[in-house]
């Protein structure tokens, strides 16, 4: 399994978690743990969704990220205003890459940043009426969107805006959608609890939209809950779902619209990529509608045909027999891509630290190229999330909650993993020290990953990055002859 | 009392959800389980407790109710 034994890695927990003031030591030592696969339920063995130590770097966003930028910021066809002032919303606008077809400033509105830009004076006399102009405003400049989503900043729940009135109004005028979301900032502990107030008030203002309504439905309605089409993930799962005769109605939300969402509550099944972002929604939709969910994973070509052939034991023979012809269809090709790339990936270690699904999910992947990932953590994960993972986690492995900045870079440095896979604030301390990295957040500027065709992508790139000949130049020309054992290790 | 959310399940016939712990469990015994009277103490595979207030059993599952933790296994 790792390179470390069970004993070696608890000591290099104890050894990191040395430099801490004893209260902070107490509390990070509950978020480091040795993976154990026999232990049932992760609560045993960590401590995950707390909040995150003064004085320490943490990775995690905040509510609003949560809302503005993960659930509701890829559905295209609404505006988003991101409601106080304008950092929040220029600062995260088009970074994440949930790419969508439409015409930008015409029908669509993914990359661009609508916000009421708040000044010292909404915040003193209130800031209702500046939404409620900007919506007038909105209504004459892009008549084509579809609805507006108001994502809260932090200065909204502070003074107190009714930003519910004013959307009630806004409706009542324009006939649309107007949705409040109370994702302020300062909510929670991370991104987590936004992303679970943005599924409430889908809740509360979307789904009701079209019941009673009618709708053309087949037995094969399916809608992919949590594919927010990062580099056009959700497209390439989408075309396998589709290959294999099921009817994908709606995508949530990457490449999403509003209406697709309004039609979930009429599918027979809700597939679920990213568990922890949409479970929410897809336990409500089981209660209210009777619709069942199910999680599935579409990273690496083992996992693919895993998931194909689980959602298709939910459907009758011919879907079936539909996901047998895919994973005969495009056997060929994962044969031909990891017989090119399994030789020079073969053997080597990963280290995670991402959030959602990824840190379990693209554990299948790498195992497919031969890599193994030898430590683990989430962001902003839960408990069911840690339930999940141990097992998918070799025994002995790292895994980390709420990494910090320092703690990271001591396991980086101890563990000397071949590839660490993280977001963009980890990437260049990791390049420096001459660690190959890959942002796995956005793919790194490339995808998609998920699905047959997003596998080949992601072995060109490990293999791109694993072997690149830059990770031979890290020692200057002229200490190189001095110290040859050096480059090997680099490379 | 808790919100809580009672499903169908794989393993046992019944599993319980807590949505503010994230907690999700398999229930291996409920106190009352017929049609006329359905609830009472639940006892989970991690060993805790809960009680719902005894009702007529549910028409469909998964359903959300109030709970009262009686001894919680941590």
């Amino acid at each position: 399994m790792s390179a470390l034994t069970r004993e070696e890695t608890e000591a290099l927990i104890q050894e990191v978690l040395e430099v801490y003031p004893e209260k902070a030591k107490k509390d990070r030592a509950k978020h480091l743990t040795v993976n154990d696969q026999s232990i049932e339920q992760s609560k045993k063995c960590i401590t995950s969704n707390r909040k995150s130590l003064p004085g320490v770097m943490t990775i995690r966003g905040c509510a609003y990220a949560g809302s503005k930028g993960v659930v509701w910021g890829p559905i295209k066809d609404m505006i988003h205003i991101s409601h106080g002032p304008v950092g929040c919303g220029q600062y995260s606008r088009a970074g994440r890459r949930n790419y969508y077809v439409g015409m930008t400033g015409v029908n669509s509105f993914g990359t661009m940043n609508f916000t009421s830009d708040f000044q010292e004076k909404d915040i003193v006399f209130g800031g209702d009426k500046k939404l409620a102009k900007v919506m007038t405003e909105i209504e004459a400049l892009f008549p084509l969107n579809k609805g507006v989503s108001i994502q809260s900043e932090c200065p909204i729940g502070l003074i107190g805006d009714d930003i519910e009135a004013v959307a009630k109004k806004t409706t009542a005028e324009t006939g649309k959608p107007v949705v409040p979301v109370r994702c302020e900032g300062f909510r929670g502990v991370s991104q987590s609890l936004g992303h679970h107030i943005a599924n409430d008030a889908i809740r509360d203002w979307v789904l009701p939209r079209r019941e009673g309504k009618a709708f053309e439905g087949t037995p094969y309605d399916v809608a992919v809950i949590g594919d927010y089409n990062i580099g056009g993930d959700a497209w390439s799962s989408r075309i396998l779902l589709e290959e294999m005769g099921l009817r994908v109605v709606a995508q949530w939300s990457g490449d999403g619209t509003i209406s697709e969402m309004e039609k979930t509550p009429f599918v027979k099944m809700n597939l679920i990529h990213c568990y922890r972002s949409m479970n929410y929604i897809a336990r409500h939709m089981e209660e209210k509608y009777s619709i069942p969910w199910m999680e599935y994973n579409f990273f690496g070509p083992t996992k693919v045909a895993e998931s194909l052939r689980a959602i298709a034991a939910h459907f009758d023979d011919k879907i079936k027999e539909g996901a047998e012809r895919v994973i005969a269809k495009y056997q060929a090709m994962m044969d031909e891509i990891i017989a090119k790339y399994k030789p020079r990936l073969q053997g080597k270690k990963v280290m995670l630290y991402v959030g959602g699904l990824r840190p379990r999910h693209v554990i299948g992947a790498y195992e497919d190229l031969g890599m193994e990932v030898v430590g683990t953590g989430y962001e902003f994960g839960h408990n069911d999330d840690y339930d999940r993972t141990i097992k998918d986690m070799g025994n002995a492995t790292l895994i980390y909650d709420d990494v910090t900045g320092f703690e990271f870079e001591e396991f980086v440095k101890r563990i000397k993993p071949d590839l660490v896979g993280s977001g963009i604030k980890e990437k260049f301390i990791f390049q420096k020290m001459g660690v190959p990295f890959r942002q796995m957040h956005s793919w790194d500027y490339s995808g998609p990953y998920h699905g047959y065709d997003g596998f080949a992508i992601f072995a060109r790139d490990m293999d791109m990055t694993l072997n690149n000949p830059c990770w031979s130049k890290m020692t200057a020309p002229w200490l190189k002859k001095e110290e040859p054992v050096a480059e090997k290790e680099a490379a | 009392m808790a919100n809580i959310m009672i499903q169908r399940g794989s393993k046992t016939e019944y599993v319980f959800y807590l949505p503010k712990r994230d907690l999700e469990d398999d229930i291996v015994s409920m106190e009352f389980d017929s049609p006329e009277k359905w609830g009472g103490e639940i006892k989970l595979n991690n060993g805790g407790t809960y009680y719902i207030d005894p009702q007529s059993k549910p028409a469909k599952l998964p359903i959300s109710l109030r709970a009262k933790r009686l001894d919680a296994a941590e």
